[in-house]
């Protein structure tokens, strides 16, 4: 291909020809020779004393070569795993969670031995026979009974289940809410839900013996994250640790952190002196990968009569399950920081409560925080618009800050950089056609139908992060990017990155960025990530923080490399370099664009002699980026549903989506992220939620049979539209757009459902409004 | 005790010595190497093991290598052919149909198999057909429209009313 401009191109992925051929290669699609398969022998029990483990049975099994416990953990891994630092000033009650359980199980699905053997079935057929014994506990499953004093402890040698208690103070609260002609209240429900990524986790690890040298294969989003702590946790040196992580078939944030079986394996292969391989089965997956969200918010809003907000009040109560995930609390602040929304308050108060209980952790899950405040903002405006009668739209356009009073400050504090909130509105209203929707719901009721329109009009916060933001909450983690764009001397450019794709199409979007800016063909870019050993350090890939920082990265080392390209070529074609123009990849003195040089004949020359005075050959760069800002995108979404007055069934009838994420570097990526992530939220507000029996903490939502993600059936045709408005925090004007879906999505759908059901009086439904909680809400409404 | 099982995959002849339990899938993933057959859950219902048996849809993790004697399989590795995209691949490529790419050889094969049953389906016979599948990255939009495009490209958009009505019955 010639050069074009390839920034904001429709570019097919590069990534999927081997995806759609069967060529691409997660985690169990490689092999090692001599390799064992690693069994995890799990807790039955969500809070239990282990009495003893016994071995005898399993070990005279079939094809098993070992059987590990704590004990034998203990001699090759130390500390445990890590938990950020966020809120760590406050933090109360944190208790450290080494890979395996020793003395007491503290969730189901802990892990309390491993199993090696050559075989697969053969693994899993031992595990069956380790016997445990165990002393019951009392196990604590309601996070809010399990903050009160005298509760029963999540881990018996606790001091009680607080884990944190924080309060997020911005401006006079007391002074909004006197001068509030309305206050409403209500309690939202945040439920537990699996991230549920269709590949489960997968480690293969290999430790070289004699060589203390460790390869470690994981389906992760962050290699060099799961490096550091490996090292740490096995005390081999970083240097000597090679992570690997090739294809990853999803992770929604779940992948994000160490897990347990990353140390086991390492640690066993170093045990065994064989390669190692364990394959996260689903019914584990749902046991020990972490979960999402996991909330109580009970919210209070001060308004005046015409609309305008005063107030607003927030409590979360947050389920931790029975270690604080590694990001735990960060979830928590940013549902906090980010629960003002797009909206002018006068004052906000928050707090938030960590709470341990006898579960898995619950970490990042699509969105983490952002999808809660959401919600939960985008609930209170159509509370507030109820209680006054007004249409939603117009509560919502009443309190947006103008296009010019942005950089728009929110009362915690937060910098929204750009945004043009009633632009979105406006466009979503008129897809979607609002006023004729209001008269057909106005006809329909007087059928009796239940015709919904429920609006969403969200801000979010990508691109973290700005170091000297996020410095006190990270404990000093500066969350930069990185980024090494190298021209080879024949021209074509290999880059190396920090950020690791698992799905968002990077290959594709970052090549169209090297290709634009350096002038080069996109077929001559290639780009690397996923392997620490060729890929400079970065924190990975969540957050929708690949392309502001990381891809920003890679622009700038683009451009250091154009600097240094100009340099020589100047030389080439004697001129003086203020004098030479860089255009679509060739260089040319001002005024004579027929005396030009290639950026590959620069390339070229870069590795020969004649070289200007004093400068060193090779043409490359590096960059570690660390954004002056966040991004902020927005947009509005708009779901009309039709909820059936007999069974409580929620039809979608309608969904469209106006998003900002600033500029658009590759639309078909970009829509197609929006897609994915309004579906997972489609199935939070209609379908999914982890139940743990109340009594015993035995997961009871433990397969696929019991616990429904949307199928092709349930998700309506999703009608997308945009707007740009540029991000001044970065070169490219780009804000990130992974998560912004999930953000949107769950409160459109509630809002609709609930004004479908307001001719019942009902102004509040928690999630998921499944039929059965519907029509239960109607028989009752109905009395 | 292990039982012989020879199967024919994408053409070529394969005989071993399995044991009884042993699951196709693991079968064709493990003994034969072609592991773009995915595994994404284990109770049969993620659809990502999608293979075709004599030429019908089957999850893969619901049959034993040995129910696999004698037959003729097809897997994601066999529908590429000569160095060219099946057209159901192109299509997924082309509609921005995958994202992970970890559902995607299972929804191809589905598809291909609701194709060769329907090659002209409507977009409420692709959500019938496809119901088996479960993907987490799309939303399944660009889905739908990957095999609406496979079948306008397959020709199905223009075959006669009568051959489809005998494909559906065939
Ligand atoms: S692995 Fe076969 S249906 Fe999920
Ligand atoms: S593309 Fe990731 S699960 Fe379908």
């Amino acid at each position: 291909m010639a050069v074009t401009t390839m920034i904001g191109a429709r570019i097919h992925r590069r990534e999927d020809p081997k995806l759609v051929t069967g060529h691409g290669s997660y985690v169990d699609d490689l092999r090692q020779v001599g390799m064992l398969y690693m069994s995890v022998v799990r807790s039955a029990q969500a809070h239990a004393r282990i009495k003893s483990i016994d071995i005898t049975d399993a070990g005279k099994a079939p094809g098993v070569v070992a059987i590990y416990t704590a004990r034998d953990f203990k001699t090759m891994i130390s500390g445990g795993l890590p938990v950020t630092e966020s809120l760590i000033a406050d933090k109360k009650y944190v208790p450290n969670q080494f890979p395996i359980a020793e003395t007491e199980v503290v969730y189901f699905g802990e892990p309390v031995a491993v199993v090696l053997a050559s075989e697969r079935y053969q693994a899993a057929d031992a595990a069956e026979q380790v016997q445990v014994d165990y002393e019951p506990l009392p196990v604590v499953v309601d996070f809010e009974k399990a903050m009160q004093k005298g509760s029963d402890k999540a881990h018996s040698d606790g001091p009680d289940n607080i884990a944190w208690d924080v309060k997020f103070p911005g401006g006079d609260i007391e002074a909004a809410f006197k001068e509030a002609d309305v206050v409403v209240k209500e309690r939202i429900l945040q439920q537990r839900v699996f991230p549920l990524s269709m590949e489960p986790r997968v480690v293969m690890a290999n430790y070289v013996p004699f060589g203390n040298q460790l390869t470690l294969w994981t389906s992760t989003q962050v290699p060099h994250f799961v490096r550091i702590f490996l090292c740490f946790g096995l005390g081999i040196p970083e240097s000597q640790i090679r992570v690997i992580s090739p294809d990853v078939g999803g992770g929604f944030g779940s992948k994000l952190r160490p897990y347990p079986e990353e140390y086991l394996a390492a640690a066993a292969s170093k045990l065994s002196g064989s390669p190692v391989k364990w394959v996260e089965t689903r019914t584990e997956n749902l046991q020990a990968t972490t979960h999402g969200r996991g909330h109580i918010f009970d919210i209070e809003v001060a308004a005046k009569r015409d609309g305008t907000l005063l107030g607003l009040k927030v409590t979360n109560l947050s389920d931790n399950g029975a270690y604080v995930g590694v990001f735990g609390a960060l979830q928590s602040a940013l549902s906090l920081f980010l629960a003002p929304g797009c909206y002018k308050w006068k004052a906000f108060d928050g707090r938030t409560v960590g709470i341990l209980s006898n579960k898995m952790s619950t970490d990042p899950y699509r969105g983490a925080g952002r999808p809660e405040a959401a919600h939960l903002v985008e609930r209170a405006v159509d509370l507030v618009a109820h209680e006054l009668k007004m249409d939603p739209a117009d509560v919502r356009r009443k309190n947006f800050p103008t296009e010019k009073e942005f950089p728009f400050t929110n009362p915690l504090g937060m910098v929204y950089d750009s945004g043009n909130y009633a632009k979105t509105l406006d466009k979503a209203m008129q897809i979607v056609g609002y006023q004729e929707l209001r008269r057909r719901q106005a006809e329909l009721r007087k059928q009796g139908r239940y015709l919904g329109i429920g609006l969403s009009t969200y801000v979010e916060i990508c691109g973290v992060g700005p170091s000297a933001a996020t410095d006190h909450v990270s404990g000093s983690i500066s969350l930069v990017e990185s980024s090494i764009v190298r021209v080879h001397p024949t021209g074509s450019v290999t880059v190396a990155v920090g950020t690791h794709s698992h799905g968002q199409g990077h290959d594709t979007t970052f090549s169209q960025i090297v290709a634009d800016t350096l002038g080069v063909p996109y077929e001559s870019v290639q780009i690397n990530h996923g392997d620490t050993s060729d890929t400079p350090f970065g924190y990975g890939t969540y957050g929708s923080r690949s392309l502001p920082v990381g891809g920003i990265s890679i622009y700038k080392s683009c451009q250091k490399v154009v600097d240094k390209a100009k340099k020589i070529a100047a030389h080439m074609l004697e001129a003086a370099e203020a004098d030479v123009v860089f255009d679509q990849g060739r260089f040319h003195v001002k005024g004579s664009p027929d005396r030009a040089k290639t950026m590959g004949e620069v390339a070229f020359r870069a590795h020969q002699t004649g070289l200007p005075d004093g400068m060193e050959e090779g043409l490359e760069a590096v960059t570690y980026f660390d954004p002056p800002n966040f991004t902020w995108p927005f947009g509005a979404h708009i779901c009309v549903v039709e909820v059936d007055p007999e069974t409580g069934a929620v039809d979608i009838q309608k969904y469209v989506a106006v998003d900002d994420c600033g500029n658009v570097i590759n639309p078909m990526i970009v829509d197609g992220q929006i897609h994915g992530g309004v579906a997972q939220a489609i199935g939070q507000a209609l379908f999914e939620e982890v139940v743990y029996a109340e009594d015993t903490g035995q997961l009871r939502t433990g397969t696929l049979l019991d616990y429904s993600i949307p199928g092709i059936g349930e998700i309506p045709d999703l009608e997308l539209d945009r707007t740009i408005t540029p991000s001044p925090t970065n070169d490219l004007g780009v804000k990130g757009v992974g998560e912004a879906g999930t953000i949107a999505a769950s409160a459109a759908v509630i809002n609709a459902v609930v004004d479908a059901l307001s001719p019942l009086g009902i102004k509040h439904v928690d999630m998921p409004a499944s039929p059965d909680r519907l029509w239960k809400m109607m028989q009752e409404a109905r009395k | 005790m292990k039982h012989k099982v020879a199967t024919t995959v994408n053409g070529r002849r394969h005989e071993h010595e399995v044991e009884p339990r042993l699951l196709l899938v693991h079968y064709l993933r493990d003994n034969l190497g072609l592991t773009g057959t995915h595994i994404g859950c284990d109770t049969s219902q993620c659809g990502a093991c999608t293979i075709l048996v004599d030429g019908q849809a089957v999850k893969s993790c619901t049959m034993f290598a040995v129910q696999a004697e004698g037959k003729s399989l097809t897997t994601i590795e066999g529908m590429a052919k000569d160095g060219e995209l099946h057209p159901i691949q192109q299509a997924f490529w082309d509609e921005h149909g995958l994202q992970c790419g970890y559902c995607t050889p299972g929804f191809i094969m589905a598809a291909s198999y609701l194709l060769s049953q329907n090659p002209n389906p409507t977009e409420d016979e692709i959500r019938k057909g496809l119901e088996g599948n479960l993907c987490r990255c799309t939303g399944y939009v660009n889905i739908i429209k990957a095999v609406q495009t496979a079948a306008k490209t397959m020709g199905g958009a223009e075959a006669k009313p009568s051959e489809r009505a005998a494909a559906r019955r065939s």
